[in-house]
Protein backbone atom coordinates (compact mmCIF):
# COMPACT_ATOMS: atom_id res chain seq x y z
CA UNK A 1 0.00 0.00 0.00
CA UNK A 2 1.18 3.46 -0.93
CA UNK A 3 0.26 5.00 2.41
CA UNK A 4 2.56 2.60 4.25
CA UNK A 5 5.38 3.61 1.88
CA UNK A 6 4.75 7.28 2.61
CA UNK A 7 4.68 6.61 6.34
CA UNK A 8 7.93 4.70 6.15
CA UNK A 9 9.52 7.60 4.28
CA UNK A 10 8.32 10.02 6.93
CA UNK A 11 9.84 7.73 9.52
CA UNK A 12 13.17 7.75 7.65
CA UNK A 13 13.18 11.53 7.23
CA UNK A 14 12.36 12.12 10.89
CA UNK A 15 15.07 9.70 11.97
CA UNK A 16 17.50 11.32 9.56
CA UNK A 17 16.89 14.73 11.09
CA UNK A 18 17.40 13.37 14.59
CA UNK A 19 20.68 11.75 13.64
CA UNK A 20 21.87 14.86 11.78
CA UNK A 21 21.15 17.15 14.74
CA UNK A 22 22.76 14.66 17.07
CA UNK A 23 25.91 14.51 14.98
CA UNK A 24 26.07 18.29 14.56
CA UNK A 25 25.77 18.97 18.28
CA UNK A 26 28.07 16.19 19.43
CA UNK A 27 30.46 17.12 16.63
CA UNK A 28 30.64 20.76 17.66
CA UNK A 29 31.16 19.73 21.26
CA UNK A 30 34.10 17.55 20.23
CA UNK A 31 35.37 20.36 18.02
CA UNK A 32 35.30 22.84 20.92
CA UNK A 33 36.93 20.49 23.40
CA UNK A 34 39.41 19.44 20.72
CA UNK A 35 40.36 23.04 19.95
CA UNK A 36 40.84 23.86 23.61
CA UNK A 37 42.95 20.76 24.10
CA UNK A 38 44.99 21.28 20.93
CA UNK A 39 45.69 24.94 21.52
CA UNK A 40 45.71 24.97 25.31
CA UNK A 41 47.38 21.75 26.40
CA UNK A 42 50.92 22.81 25.31
CA UNK A 43 50.63 25.85 27.58
CA UNK A 44 49.08 24.09 30.54
CA UNK A 45 51.61 23.53 33.27
CA UNK A 46 51.76 23.20 37.01
CA UNK A 47 53.21 26.71 37.11
CA UNK A 48 50.18 27.98 35.21
CA UNK A 49 47.63 26.72 37.77
CA UNK A 50 49.66 27.19 40.93
CA UNK A 51 51.10 30.68 40.58
CA UNK A 52 49.84 34.20 40.49
CA UNK A 53 50.67 36.27 37.42
CA UNK A 54 54.13 37.70 37.76
CA UNK A 55 55.45 40.87 36.23
CA UNK A 56 55.36 40.49 32.50
CA UNK A 57 52.87 37.59 32.55
CA UNK A 58 50.74 39.41 30.02
CA UNK A 59 53.62 39.73 27.59
CA UNK A 60 54.36 36.05 27.76
CA UNK A 61 56.65 35.82 30.75
CA UNK A 62 56.38 33.85 34.00
CA UNK A 63 53.39 33.34 36.26
CA UNK A 64 50.02 31.64 36.25
CA UNK A 65 46.31 32.17 36.59
CA UNK A 66 45.80 31.04 40.19
CA UNK A 67 44.17 34.43 40.87
CA UNK A 68 41.49 33.75 38.25
CA UNK A 69 40.98 30.10 39.25
CA UNK A 70 40.46 30.90 42.92
CA UNK A 71 38.57 34.11 42.16
CA UNK A 72 36.12 32.19 39.97
CA UNK A 73 35.73 29.42 42.55
CA UNK A 74 35.12 31.90 45.39
CA UNK A 75 32.65 33.88 43.36
CA UNK A 76 30.73 30.98 41.84
CA UNK A 77 30.56 29.01 45.11
CA UNK A 78 29.36 31.97 47.17
CA UNK A 79 26.81 32.98 44.53
CA UNK A 80 25.52 29.41 44.14
CA UNK A 81 25.17 28.91 47.89
CA UNK A 82 23.33 32.22 48.23
CA UNK A 83 21.11 31.51 45.22
CA UNK A 84 20.23 28.09 46.69
CA UNK A 85 19.44 29.53 50.11
CA UNK A 86 17.27 32.23 48.59
CA UNK A 87 15.87 30.30 45.63
CA UNK A 88 14.61 27.09 47.23
CA UNK A 89 12.29 28.87 49.70
CA UNK A 90 10.90 30.86 46.77
CA UNK A 91 10.12 27.66 44.83
CA UNK A 92 8.52 26.12 47.92
CA UNK A 93 6.37 29.19 48.36
CA UNK A 94 5.33 29.17 44.70
CA UNK A 95 4.43 25.48 44.67
CA UNK A 96 3.38 24.55 48.19
CA UNK A 97 1.94 27.74 49.64
CA UNK A 98 0.36 29.44 46.65
CA UNK A 99 -2.75 27.88 45.18
CA UNK A 100 -1.83 26.23 41.91
CA UNK A 101 -3.20 28.02 38.90
CA UNK A 102 -4.07 31.15 40.87
CA UNK A 103 -3.30 34.57 39.41
CA UNK A 104 -0.42 35.23 41.79
CA UNK A 105 1.10 31.81 41.12
CA UNK A 106 0.96 32.25 37.35
CA UNK A 107 2.28 35.80 37.55
CA UNK A 108 5.24 34.78 39.72
CA UNK A 109 6.12 31.95 37.40
CA UNK A 110 5.98 34.30 34.42
CA UNK A 111 8.28 36.74 36.21
CA UNK A 112 10.81 34.01 36.96
CA UNK A 113 10.66 32.84 33.35
CA UNK A 114 11.49 36.37 32.22
CA UNK A 115 14.27 36.74 34.80
CA UNK A 116 15.65 33.40 33.60
CA UNK A 117 15.91 34.75 30.08
CA UNK A 118 17.43 38.16 30.81
CA UNK A 119 21.00 38.42 29.48
CA UNK A 120 23.69 38.55 32.11
CA UNK A 121 24.98 41.96 30.99
CA UNK A 122 21.68 43.37 32.25
CA UNK A 123 22.29 41.74 35.62
CA UNK A 124 25.77 43.23 35.46
CA UNK A 125 24.27 46.68 34.94
CA UNK A 126 21.80 46.15 37.80
CA UNK A 127 24.57 44.84 40.06
CA UNK A 128 26.68 47.82 39.09
CA UNK A 129 23.95 50.30 39.99
CA UNK A 130 23.38 48.55 43.32
CA UNK A 131 27.10 48.87 43.97
CA UNK A 132 27.13 52.53 43.04
CA UNK A 133 24.16 53.14 45.32
CA UNK A 134 25.85 51.50 48.29
CA UNK A 135 29.27 52.80 47.40
CA UNK A 136 30.80 49.39 46.81
CA UNK A 137 33.74 49.35 44.39
CA UNK A 138 34.32 46.66 41.78
CA UNK A 139 35.00 43.70 44.03
CA UNK A 140 34.36 40.07 44.85
CA UNK A 141 31.27 41.23 46.77
CA UNK A 142 29.91 43.11 43.75
CA UNK A 143 30.46 40.02 41.59
CA UNK A 144 28.79 37.77 44.13
CA UNK A 145 25.72 40.03 44.36
CA UNK A 146 25.38 40.15 40.58
CA UNK A 147 25.93 36.45 39.97
CA UNK A 148 23.55 35.56 42.81
CA UNK A 149 20.84 37.64 41.13
CA UNK A 150 21.62 35.87 37.87
CA UNK A 151 21.43 32.37 39.33
CA UNK A 152 18.38 32.72 41.61
CA UNK A 153 15.92 32.35 38.69
CA UNK A 154 17.77 29.22 37.56
CA UNK A 155 17.38 27.62 40.99
CA UNK A 156 13.77 28.78 41.33
CA UNK A 157 12.63 27.53 37.92
CA UNK A 158 14.46 24.20 38.12
CA UNK A 159 13.32 23.37 41.65
CA UNK A 160 9.83 24.52 40.75
CA UNK A 161 9.75 22.11 37.80
CA UNK A 162 11.02 19.34 40.07
CA UNK A 163 8.33 20.04 42.67
CA UNK A 164 5.73 19.78 39.93
CA UNK A 165 6.84 16.20 39.24
CA UNK A 166 5.93 15.14 42.79
CA UNK A 167 2.64 13.22 42.64
CA UNK A 168 -0.24 15.15 44.23
CA UNK A 169 -1.08 12.06 46.27
CA UNK A 170 2.24 12.21 48.13
CA UNK A 171 1.28 15.70 49.22
CA UNK A 172 -2.20 14.60 50.17
CA UNK A 173 -1.08 11.63 52.25
CA UNK A 174 1.47 13.78 54.06
CA UNK A 175 -1.19 16.40 54.76
CA UNK A 176 -3.49 13.64 55.97
CA UNK A 177 -0.95 12.74 58.62
CA UNK A 178 -1.57 16.20 60.00
CA UNK A 179 1.55 17.79 58.53
CA UNK A 180 1.71 21.56 58.20
CA UNK A 181 2.64 23.06 54.85
CA UNK A 182 6.24 23.51 55.92
CA UNK A 183 6.41 19.86 56.99
CA UNK A 184 4.89 18.85 53.65
CA UNK A 185 7.50 21.00 51.89
CA UNK A 186 10.30 19.18 53.71
CA UNK A 187 8.95 15.80 52.57
CA UNK A 188 8.70 17.07 48.99
CA UNK A 189 12.28 18.34 49.14
CA UNK A 190 13.43 14.92 50.33
CA UNK A 191 11.60 13.42 47.38
CA UNK A 192 13.28 15.67 44.82
CA UNK A 193 16.72 15.81 46.49
CA UNK A 194 18.64 14.16 43.63
CA UNK A 195 17.20 16.70 41.22
CA UNK A 196 18.05 19.61 43.50
CA UNK A 197 21.73 18.72 43.12
CA UNK A 198 21.32 19.09 39.38
CA UNK A 199 19.66 22.46 39.86
CA UNK A 200 22.56 23.64 42.01
CA UNK A 201 25.01 22.34 39.42
CA UNK A 202 23.24 24.23 36.66
CA UNK A 203 23.43 27.38 38.73
CA UNK A 204 27.11 26.83 39.46
CA UNK A 205 27.87 26.19 35.80
CA UNK A 206 26.17 29.41 34.81
CA UNK A 207 27.87 31.30 37.65
CA UNK A 208 31.41 30.19 36.90
CA UNK A 209 31.12 30.67 33.17
CA UNK A 210 29.57 34.09 33.08
CA UNK A 211 31.60 37.00 31.67
CA UNK A 212 29.19 39.86 31.21
CA UNK A 213 27.91 39.77 34.79
CA UNK A 214 31.36 40.11 36.30
CA UNK A 215 32.79 42.47 33.68
CA UNK A 216 31.41 45.57 35.40
CA UNK A 217 31.18 44.30 38.94
CA UNK A 218 34.05 42.16 40.16
CA UNK A 219 36.94 44.00 38.56
CA UNK A 220 40.19 42.15 37.90
CA UNK A 221 43.29 41.75 39.96
CA UNK A 222 46.56 39.89 39.73
CA UNK A 223 46.37 39.25 43.45
CA UNK A 224 44.09 37.05 45.44
CA UNK A 225 41.36 39.01 47.22
CA UNK A 226 42.10 39.02 50.94
CA UNK A 227 38.77 40.61 51.75
CA UNK A 228 35.40 40.44 50.08
CA UNK A 229 35.55 44.12 49.09
CA UNK A 230 38.70 43.69 47.00
CA UNK A 231 38.62 43.18 43.25
CA UNK A 232 38.89 39.57 42.14
CA UNK A 233 39.92 37.97 38.88
CA UNK A 234 37.71 35.39 37.20
CA UNK A 235 38.55 32.73 34.65
CA UNK A 236 36.19 33.93 31.91
CA UNK A 237 37.66 37.45 32.12
CA UNK A 238 41.19 36.03 32.22
CA UNK A 239 40.42 34.15 29.02
CA UNK A 240 38.96 37.29 27.48
CA UNK A 241 41.97 39.48 28.34
CA UNK A 242 44.57 36.93 27.29
CA UNK A 243 42.80 36.15 24.05
CA UNK A 244 42.82 39.85 23.12
CA UNK A 245 46.60 39.89 23.35
CA UNK A 246 48.63 39.90 20.13
CA UNK A 247 51.33 37.72 21.71
CA UNK A 248 50.91 34.04 20.70
CA UNK A 249 52.23 32.82 24.07
CA UNK A 250 49.48 34.72 25.91
CA UNK A 251 46.83 33.58 23.44
CA UNK A 252 47.85 30.00 24.08
CA UNK A 253 47.45 30.58 27.77
CA UNK A 254 43.90 31.77 27.10
CA UNK A 255 43.15 28.30 25.71
CA UNK A 256 44.89 26.71 28.67
CA UNK A 257 42.68 28.82 30.97
CA UNK A 258 39.62 27.65 29.04
CA UNK A 259 40.83 24.09 29.56
CA UNK A 260 41.11 24.72 33.31
CA UNK A 261 37.56 26.13 33.37
CA UNK A 262 36.28 23.11 31.45
CA UNK A 263 38.01 20.73 33.84
CA UNK A 264 36.51 22.52 36.87
CA UNK A 265 33.04 22.17 35.35
CA UNK A 266 33.71 18.52 34.54
CA UNK A 267 34.72 17.83 38.15
CA UNK A 268 31.60 19.57 39.44
CA UNK A 269 29.39 17.56 37.06
CA UNK A 270 30.94 14.28 38.15
CA UNK A 271 30.65 15.13 41.85
CA UNK A 272 27.02 16.13 41.44
CA UNK A 273 26.16 12.98 39.53
CA UNK A 274 27.83 10.88 42.21
CA UNK A 275 25.95 12.68 44.99
CA UNK A 276 22.66 12.50 43.11
CA UNK A 277 23.07 8.76 42.57
CA UNK A 278 23.79 8.29 46.26
CA UNK A 279 20.65 10.21 47.16
CA UNK A 280 18.42 8.19 44.86
CA UNK A 281 17.87 5.30 47.26
CA UNK A 282 14.41 6.45 48.43
CA UNK A 283 13.24 7.45 44.98
CA UNK A 284 10.35 5.54 43.48
CA UNK B 1 -32.25 4.33 57.94
CA UNK B 2 -29.71 6.49 56.27
CA UNK B 3 -31.75 7.80 53.44
CA UNK B 4 -30.78 11.04 51.80
CA UNK B 5 -32.51 13.78 53.66
CA UNK B 6 -33.43 17.00 52.04
CA UNK B 7 -35.85 18.94 54.20
CA UNK B 8 -34.87 20.57 57.47
CA UNK B 9 -37.29 18.49 59.53
CA UNK B 10 -35.95 15.28 58.16
CA UNK B 11 -32.45 16.44 58.93
CA UNK B 12 -33.29 17.12 62.55
CA UNK B 13 -34.87 13.72 62.78
CA UNK B 14 -31.84 12.07 61.27
CA UNK B 15 -29.49 13.58 63.77
CA UNK B 16 -31.74 12.43 66.59
CA UNK B 17 -32.28 8.91 65.41
CA UNK B 18 -28.72 8.35 64.27
CA UNK B 19 -26.64 8.85 67.33
CA UNK B 20 -24.03 6.82 65.53
CA UNK B 21 -23.29 9.20 62.66
CA UNK B 22 -19.61 10.05 62.59
CA UNK B 23 -19.61 12.33 59.61
CA UNK B 24 -22.62 14.47 58.81
CA UNK B 25 -22.75 16.33 55.52
CA UNK B 26 -25.33 19.05 54.97
CA UNK B 27 -26.14 20.88 51.72
CA UNK B 28 -22.67 20.36 50.34
CA UNK B 29 -22.03 21.88 46.94
CA UNK B 30 -18.68 21.86 45.19
CA UNK B 31 -17.83 23.80 42.07
CA UNK B 32 -14.50 23.27 40.33
CA UNK B 33 -13.61 25.65 37.50
CA UNK B 34 -17.25 26.67 37.24
CA UNK B 35 -18.49 23.10 36.96
CA UNK B 36 -20.98 21.87 39.52
CA UNK B 37 -19.20 18.69 40.66
CA UNK B 38 -21.15 17.83 43.82
CA UNK B 39 -24.79 18.82 44.09
CA UNK B 40 -26.69 19.24 47.36
CA UNK B 41 -25.04 16.41 49.20
CA UNK B 42 -26.68 15.40 52.48
CA UNK B 43 -25.25 12.36 54.17
CA UNK B 44 -24.86 10.70 57.54
CA UNK B 45 -21.92 8.36 57.52
CA UNK B 46 -22.29 5.78 60.28
CA UNK B 47 -19.71 5.22 62.96
CA UNK B 48 -17.59 2.04 63.10
CA UNK B 49 -18.57 0.66 59.75
CA UNK B 50 -17.33 0.54 56.20
CA UNK B 51 -19.13 2.84 53.79
CA UNK B 52 -18.31 2.57 50.12
CA UNK B 53 -18.83 5.33 47.60
CA UNK B 54 -19.55 3.84 44.18
CA UNK B 55 -20.54 5.31 40.85
CA UNK B 56 -19.43 5.74 37.25
CA UNK B 57 -16.08 7.38 36.43
CA UNK B 58 -16.16 11.13 36.77
CA UNK B 59 -19.30 11.15 38.91
CA UNK B 60 -17.57 12.97 41.75
CA UNK B 61 -16.82 10.14 44.17
CA UNK B 62 -13.16 11.07 44.73
CA UNK B 63 -14.13 14.74 45.06
CA UNK B 64 -16.65 13.75 47.72
CA UNK B 65 -13.97 11.80 49.60
CA UNK B 66 -11.49 14.67 49.39
CA UNK B 67 -13.96 17.22 50.70
CA UNK B 68 -14.12 15.14 53.89
CA UNK B 69 -10.45 15.90 54.48
CA UNK B 70 -10.31 19.43 53.04
CA UNK B 71 -7.84 18.24 50.44
CA UNK B 72 -9.46 20.18 47.63
CA UNK B 73 -8.16 23.46 48.96
CA UNK B 74 -4.83 23.53 47.18
CA UNK B 75 -6.50 23.61 43.83
CA UNK B 76 -7.51 27.02 42.59
CA UNK B 77 -10.98 27.86 41.44
CA UNK B 78 -12.77 25.57 43.85
CA UNK B 79 -15.78 26.78 45.74
CA UNK B 80 -17.27 24.71 48.50
CA UNK B 81 -20.48 25.51 50.34
CA UNK B 82 -22.41 23.64 52.98
CA UNK B 83 -21.07 21.89 56.02
CA UNK B 84 -19.22 18.71 56.89
CA UNK B 85 -19.49 17.84 60.57
CA UNK B 86 -17.07 15.41 62.12
CA UNK B 87 -18.13 14.58 65.67
CA UNK B 88 -20.41 17.57 65.41
CA UNK B 89 -17.58 19.96 64.54
CA UNK B 90 -17.88 21.74 61.20
CA UNK B 91 -14.60 21.26 59.38
CA UNK B 92 -15.44 24.07 56.97
CA UNK B 93 -16.07 26.57 59.76
CA UNK B 94 -13.85 29.64 59.34
CA UNK B 95 -12.04 28.96 62.62
CA UNK B 96 -11.50 25.24 61.97
CA UNK B 97 -7.86 24.24 62.27
CA UNK B 98 -7.09 22.15 59.21
CA UNK B 99 -3.92 20.37 60.37
CA UNK B 100 -5.68 19.08 63.46
CA UNK B 101 -8.71 18.00 61.38
CA UNK B 102 -6.67 16.09 58.87
CA UNK B 103 -4.92 14.17 61.61
CA UNK B 104 -8.29 12.67 62.48
CA UNK B 105 -8.55 11.11 59.03
CA UNK B 106 -6.03 8.77 57.55
CA UNK B 107 -5.87 8.71 53.77
CA UNK B 108 -5.02 5.60 51.80
CA UNK B 109 -4.34 6.76 48.26
CA UNK B 110 -4.79 4.96 44.94
CA UNK B 111 -1.17 3.98 44.67
CA UNK B 112 0.97 3.53 47.75
CA UNK B 113 3.12 6.59 48.36
CA UNK B 114 5.70 5.80 50.99
CA UNK B 115 7.51 8.89 52.25
CA UNK B 116 11.05 9.09 50.83
CA UNK B 117 12.60 7.64 53.97
CA UNK B 118 13.13 4.32 55.76
CA UNK B 119 10.39 1.89 56.78
CA UNK B 120 10.81 2.92 60.42
CA UNK B 121 10.70 6.64 59.66
CA UNK B 122 7.60 6.23 57.51
CA UNK B 123 5.62 5.03 60.51
CA UNK B 124 7.39 7.30 63.00
CA UNK B 125 6.92 10.40 60.83
CA UNK B 126 3.36 11.17 61.95
CA UNK B 127 3.93 10.65 65.69
CA UNK B 128 7.17 12.68 65.40
CA UNK B 129 5.55 15.74 63.84
CA UNK B 130 2.89 15.55 66.53
CA UNK B 131 5.52 15.83 69.19
CA UNK B 132 6.53 12.31 70.23
CA UNK B 133 10.31 12.44 70.60
CA UNK B 134 10.96 9.50 72.92
CA UNK B 135 12.83 6.86 70.90
CA UNK B 136 11.43 3.96 72.88
CA UNK B 137 7.86 5.19 72.49
CA UNK B 138 8.42 5.59 68.74
CA UNK B 139 9.79 2.06 68.47
CA UNK B 140 6.73 0.82 70.29
CA UNK B 141 4.39 2.64 67.92
CA UNK B 142 6.24 1.37 64.85
CA UNK B 143 6.08 -2.23 66.04
CA UNK B 144 2.41 -2.04 67.06
CA UNK B 145 1.31 -0.49 63.79
CA UNK B 146 3.39 -2.85 61.65
CA UNK B 147 1.87 -5.76 63.55
CA UNK B 148 -1.58 -4.24 63.02
CA UNK B 149 -1.17 -4.52 59.27
CA UNK B 150 0.67 -7.85 59.42
CA UNK B 151 3.94 -6.41 58.15
CA UNK B 152 6.10 -6.75 61.25
CA UNK B 153 7.38 -10.27 60.59
CA UNK B 154 8.20 -9.36 57.00
CA UNK B 155 10.20 -6.22 57.72
CA UNK B 156 11.42 -6.36 61.32
CA UNK B 157 15.01 -7.07 60.24
CA UNK B 158 15.19 -4.22 57.76
CA UNK B 159 13.44 -1.30 59.37
CA UNK B 160 16.26 0.97 58.19
CA UNK B 161 15.82 -0.02 54.57
CA UNK B 162 14.11 2.35 52.19
CA UNK B 163 10.35 1.92 52.13
CA UNK B 164 10.43 1.99 48.33
CA UNK B 165 12.21 -1.38 48.32
CA UNK B 166 9.03 -3.09 49.51
CA UNK B 167 6.59 -4.68 47.09
CA UNK B 168 3.58 -2.60 46.10
CA UNK B 169 1.29 -4.66 48.34
CA UNK B 170 3.65 -4.27 51.29
CA UNK B 171 3.95 -0.54 50.57
CA UNK B 172 0.19 -0.12 50.74
CA UNK B 173 0.08 -1.92 54.08
CA UNK B 174 2.93 0.30 55.26
CA UNK B 175 0.94 3.36 54.20
CA UNK B 176 -2.05 2.07 56.15
CA UNK B 177 0.15 1.55 59.22
CA UNK B 178 1.61 5.03 58.75
CA UNK B 179 -1.88 6.49 58.74
CA UNK B 180 -2.90 4.49 61.83
CA UNK B 181 0.17 5.68 63.73
CA UNK B 182 -1.30 9.18 64.11
CA UNK B 183 -4.38 7.62 65.74
CA UNK B 184 -7.06 8.84 63.38
CA UNK B 185 -10.76 8.20 63.88
CA UNK B 186 -11.59 7.82 60.24
CA UNK B 187 -9.86 6.04 57.38
CA UNK B 188 -10.46 7.35 53.87
CA UNK B 189 -9.59 5.03 51.01
CA UNK B 190 -9.39 6.34 47.46
CA UNK B 191 -9.53 3.20 45.30
CA UNK B 192 -6.79 1.96 47.55
CA UNK B 193 -6.45 -1.44 45.97
CA UNK B 194 -6.52 -0.42 42.33
CA UNK B 195 -2.74 -0.79 41.92
CA UNK B 196 -2.53 -4.06 43.81
CA UNK B 197 -2.52 -7.72 42.80
CA UNK B 198 -5.48 -9.90 43.89
CA UNK B 199 -3.74 -11.32 46.97
CA UNK B 200 -2.58 -7.94 48.27
CA UNK B 201 -6.07 -6.61 47.55
CA UNK B 202 -7.55 -9.33 49.69
CA UNK B 203 -5.10 -8.58 52.50
CA UNK B 204 -6.02 -4.88 52.46
CA UNK B 205 -9.74 -5.67 52.31
CA UNK B 206 -9.49 -8.01 55.29
CA UNK B 207 -7.48 -5.43 57.19
CA UNK B 208 -10.11 -2.78 56.56
CA UNK B 209 -12.88 -5.11 57.73
CA UNK B 210 -10.93 -5.91 60.90
CA UNK B 211 -10.32 -2.20 61.54
CA UNK B 212 -13.94 -1.14 61.42
CA UNK B 213 -14.49 -1.93 65.08
CA UNK B 214 -12.14 0.88 65.94
CA UNK B 215 -12.50 3.23 62.97
CA UNK B 216 -15.06 4.67 60.64
CA UNK B 217 -14.02 3.74 57.15
CA UNK B 218 -15.05 5.47 53.93
CA UNK B 219 -13.88 3.98 50.65
CA UNK B 220 -14.15 5.04 47.07
CA UNK B 221 -14.20 2.04 44.81
CA UNK B 222 -15.11 1.26 41.24
CA UNK B 223 -15.18 -2.46 41.87
CA UNK B 224 -18.69 -3.54 42.80
CA UNK B 225 -17.57 -6.89 44.11
CA UNK B 226 -15.20 -5.11 46.47
CA UNK B 227 -17.99 -2.87 47.69
CA UNK B 228 -20.07 -5.99 48.31
CA UNK B 229 -17.25 -7.77 50.13
CA UNK B 230 -16.17 -5.03 52.49
CA UNK B 231 -18.89 -2.51 53.03
CA UNK B 232 -21.82 -2.23 55.40
CA UNK B 233 -23.26 0.77 53.58
CA UNK B 234 -23.11 1.95 50.02
CA UNK B 235 -23.44 5.44 48.59
CA UNK B 236 -24.23 5.53 44.89
CA UNK B 237 -23.15 8.78 43.30
CA UNK B 238 -24.32 9.70 39.82
CA UNK B 239 -23.56 12.98 38.09
CA UNK B 240 -22.58 14.67 41.33
CA UNK B 241 -25.70 13.66 43.18
CA UNK B 242 -26.35 10.95 45.70
CA UNK B 243 -28.91 8.72 44.08
CA UNK B 244 -28.97 6.07 46.70
CA UNK B 245 -27.59 5.44 50.16
CA UNK B 246 -28.34 2.43 52.28
CA UNK B 247 -27.24 -0.94 53.56
CA UNK B 248 -25.04 -2.81 51.11
CA UNK B 249 -27.55 -5.54 50.35
CA UNK B 250 -30.36 -3.04 49.89
CA UNK B 251 -28.47 -0.94 47.37
CA UNK B 252 -26.99 -3.87 45.48
CA UNK B 253 -29.94 -6.27 45.55
CA UNK B 254 -32.96 -4.02 45.86
CA UNK B 255 -31.96 -0.69 44.33
CA UNK B 256 -34.73 1.87 44.46
CA UNK B 257 -33.53 3.86 41.53
CA UNK B 258 -33.49 2.68 37.93
CA UNK B 259 -30.00 4.13 37.30
CA UNK B 260 -28.62 2.34 40.36
CA UNK B 261 -30.10 -0.89 39.08
CA UNK B 262 -28.47 -0.39 35.69
CA UNK B 263 -25.12 0.43 37.30
CA UNK B 264 -25.25 -2.57 39.60
CA UNK B 265 -26.08 -4.82 36.66
CA UNK B 266 -23.16 -3.39 34.73
CA UNK B 267 -25.07 -1.55 32.03
CA UNK B 268 -23.38 1.73 32.91
CA UNK B 269 -19.83 2.01 34.11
Amino acid sequence: MASVKVRLWKERIAKGFMLLSGFLVTGSLFFIVGTILYKGLPYLSWEMVSQLPKGGFYIGKEGGILNAILGSLYLASAATILATIIGIPISIFLTVYLKQGSFLSRLSKLIYDILYGIPSIVYGAIGFSIMVYFGIRASLLGGIITITLLTIPIVVRTVDELLKTVPADLRHVTQSLGATRWEVAKVLLLFIKPGVFTAILLAFGRAIGDVAGVLLTSGFSDNLPKYIDEPAATLPLAIFFQLSSPIPEVQGRAYASALVLTIIILIIVLCTQYLAAKQKKHKM
Amino acid sequence: MHAVSSSKTEKAQDVNTQVQSHIVIRDLNVHIEGKHILKNINLDIPNHSVTSIIGPSGCGKTTLLKTLNRLLEDVSDVSISGSVLVNGEDIYAPDAEVTHLRKKMGLLSQKPFPLPMSIFDNIAYGPKIHGIKNKKKLQEIVETQLRNVGLWEEVKDRLDASATRLSIGQQQRLCLARGLAVEPEIILGDESTSALDPISTQTIENLLISLKDAYTIVLVTHILRQARRVSDYIIFVYNGEILEFGKTEDVLLRPKHEITRQYVKGFIS
